[in-house]
């Protein structure tokens, strides 16, 4: 791509807010590569003490799912109730269950 | 000059010469903060407008700390904002290196890199000095200014070794601001004084650590070190180039327009 | 992709049969109005998409281009505390530009685009940002007053409908509340100092009065964009509804200070409990949005110096990590 050469490419931001946290998307920057990306992350995302750890990922390296396959690919979890523990009748006398 | 003078070994380090190192370390985080805050709104980038406004922000954070404990030494009742705003130019003793303009952002960066190196050595060597408050003050300073160097220098590797007109202008700045550097390693009495109490560290010592760092950067920089030039600015002894009045007059105009007034 | 090379803008719809997409935009509005939102990839109307890349540049911008003016007083912040303060609120404004531009790079335009029409005239700003600086308190008039009235705006944008724009809101009006606070203690610094400290203020918001109500945007009457974006919940409420809101909130305070609003006609109506205020000049308005107000060219000239000042230092940076990647 012509234009990445031109222009500093976009990177994705995530940012683990505190131990024990995952790593949660916040936005994103430009940046000629990684190391510069993660200083950038540093400056823009956490002026305020937002995280402890963070990532970032070339924007053109993220494979997302098409909305037009949501119903391929998340309806069919939805009428699967028995994964779900409320799906189970068990009597109220029974504990620790 | 003083050099050659021989100044008596004492560990008696007085208030006025403590007061006085410690305002040379708080002028000249004051400065650069100064000058660097002046790119806010007009960086490469906008990513680098707030990077840079965080480096000016730690460095007015770290004069504040200096300047209220210079006041504390004086006791003669001077807050931060005293110091500061109502003394003179030759009452300032910042390095001459950091009221430089900022000229380019090529500039700024070689600028940058060069103290940052000197502050990071010194921050570190603090640890063990005999004055608490530094050793306070520095603890804090010194993990800010970690940041600030992977900041310069990694800006300094990418312009060295970018294009050939990036690799031309940071040289040429590097010529041109390479003779503050002299006064960096050039002790006077009241370094020698603060050497001796163990306050701060031999200021030779100093130098040999950072060349050597500073070569490893200029290296990966693709850039050559300048000469050494004989002629020394003595900023820290009030001896400013003509950039400094105008920073100050500047920086100071609403407090010496409106005089004793709170803001 | 996450965020870029969505199909260019929109044209998507275009190859559509009218019937196909007369559902497409049923289906649409009817999640919109379940208050379900919008995320980058899922289909939007290209007029919904263009409305939002219009508004959201245009709100960054404001934010890149209103660095200025308060960046006027940085140098000569009165101490180190303000100093510290209006560094720490001028960089908020570039991180929240940073933020918008961010999201609106989720509707398929590139920041260089952006930019791009900024400098060249062809995207707007707010303009109440070419409105000069020339006292420090201006300085707090501006948090007081032009942060006031842009919380006002930002606060209903955070259930905007689509995703990323109110994301980026929430994160700006968290941050932004200090703006206002840092502004108004300014004002009461003033309001209580000396004669010409006191001046300073009421000068301050004689200059910055009516430029604030225009932020508001165009009377309902005569404001294209209100019904549709109502509609798409990219808008809460009317120009005319936040403006009074700000009225209401905004003159007990100048009262608290001392200061004098800068309108003869300014009233409290018992009836609807609001004030009554006085026209605004909106031909001034015009001007100043057609690029005629007091700073517009220093502006945009402080900002293409800027950008072209930079570039070697962009292209610099691109050579190297070129390099760099090549040695791995």
């Amino acid at each position: 791509m012509s234009d990445e050469r031109q222009h500093w490419p976009l990177f994705e931001v995530f940012i683990r807010a505190r131990a024990g946290l995952e790593h949660k998307h916040v936005g994103s920057l430009h940046a000629v590569d990684a190391k510069m990306a993660l200083e950038h992350a540093r400056d823009v995302y956490t002026r305020r003490m937002e995280g402890v750890s963070l990532w970032v990922v070339r924007s053109a390296d993220i494979t997302a799912s098409d909305p037009d396959d949501a119903d391929a690919f998340f309806e069919p979890a939805k009428d699967k109730i028995y994964r779900h523990p409320t799906f189970y009748e068990i009597p109220d006398e029974v504990k620790n269950i | 000059m003083s050099r050659a003078s021989v100044v008596p070994v004492s560990v008696d380090f007085a208030q006025t010469e403590r007061f006085r190192y410690v305002l040379r370390l708080a002028d000249t985080s004051l400065i650069l903060g100064q000058r660097l805050s002046e790119w806010v709104g007009h960086a490469p980038a906008l990513e680098e407008d707030l990077g840079v406004a965080n480096i000016s922000l730690d460095l007015i954070g770290q004069a504040r700390m200096l300047l209220s404990y210079a006041g504390e030494i004086e006791a003669a009742g001077r807050d931060e904002d005293q110091l500061a705003y109502l003394r003179d130019q030759n009452d300032f003793c910042n390095l001459a290196l950091v009221e430089q303009p900022n000229g380019d952002f090529g500039c700024t960066i070689v600028r940058q890199v060069l103290i940052d190196v000197w502050q990071l050595e010194l921050l570190s060597w603090f640890d063990a000095s005999t004055d608490q408050r530094l050793r306070e003050i520095a603890a804090k300073a010194v993990k800010e200014t970690r940041y600030h160097l992977r900041y310069s220098s990694g800006w300094l590797v990418r312009l060295g070794d970018g294009t050939e007109e990036s690799h031309t202008r940071v040289q040429t700045s590097l010529n041109d601001l390479w003779k503050f550097t002299t006064e960096l390693f050039t002790p006077d009495e009241i370094d020698r004084l603060a050497e001796n109490a163990g306050v701060a560290p031999n200021l030779n010592v100093l130098r040999g650590s950072w060349l050597h760092r500073i070569d490893e950067i200029l290296n990966e920089a693709t850039l050559t070190r300048p000469d050494d030039v004989p002629y020394v600015w003595f900023g820290k002894r009030g001896e400013h180039t003509e950039y400094l009045g105008h920073l100050l007059s500047d920086m100071q105009y609403l407090q010496r327009a409106y005089p004793g007034v709170t803001w | 992709m996450y965020t870029q090379g969505l199909d260019a803008l929109g044209d998507e719809s275009l190859h559509l049969p009218e019937e196909e997409l007369a559902e497409l935009e049923a289906h649409f509005q009817a999640k919109i109005d379940a208050d379900e939102k919008i995320e980058p990839k899922d289909w939007m109307p290209a007029a919904y998409r263009m409305t939002l890349i219009r508004q959201i540049s245009q709100h960054a911008h404001s934010e890149i281009v209103g660095m200025l003016p308060e960046g006027n007083w940085i140098s000569r912040a009165p101490s180190l505390k303000r100093k510290c303060v209006i560094i720490a609120k001028v960089q908020d404004e570039g991180g929240h530009g940073a933020y918008l531009y961010s999201a609106a790079e989720t509707l398929g335009i590139s920041r260089e685009q952006m930019i791009e029409q900024l400098l060249t005239g062809q995207a707007k700003y707010s303009s109440i940002f070419n409105y000069p600086t020339p006292s420090w308190a201006d300085i707090g008039a501006i948090g007081w007053l032009v942060d006031g009235a842009a919380i006002m705006n930002q606060i209903p944008l955070c259930r905007c409908s689509y995703g990323p724009y109110a994301r980026a809101m929430v994160r700006i009006c968290k941050e932004e509340s200090f703006h206002q606070r840092q502004g108004f203690e300014i004002m009461i610094r003033l309001c209580e100092g000396s004669t010409a400290q006191k001046r300073m203020a009421q000068e301050a918001l004689d200059r910055w009065w009516w430029p604030s109500l225009m932020m508001f945007g165009p009377d309902d009457a005569n404001s294209k964009h209100t019904g549709q974006s109502m509609r798409w919940k990219i808008k809460r409420f009317t120009n005319d509804e936040l403006r009074q809101k700000f009225v209401d909130v905004t003159v007990p305070q100048a009262e608290f200070l001392g200061l004098e609003v800068p309108d003869d006609a300014l009233v409290w109506n018992e009836e609807t409990e609001h004030y009554n205020f006085g026209p605004i000049d909106w031909d001034e308005f015009q001007r100043v949005l057609a690029g005629h107000g007091p700073c517009n060219q220093e502006r945009i000239r402080a900002r293409i110096d800027a950008h072209e000042s930079g570039a070697w230092v962009r292209e610099a940076a691109l050579a190297n990590a070129a390099k760099q990647s090549k040695n791995l």
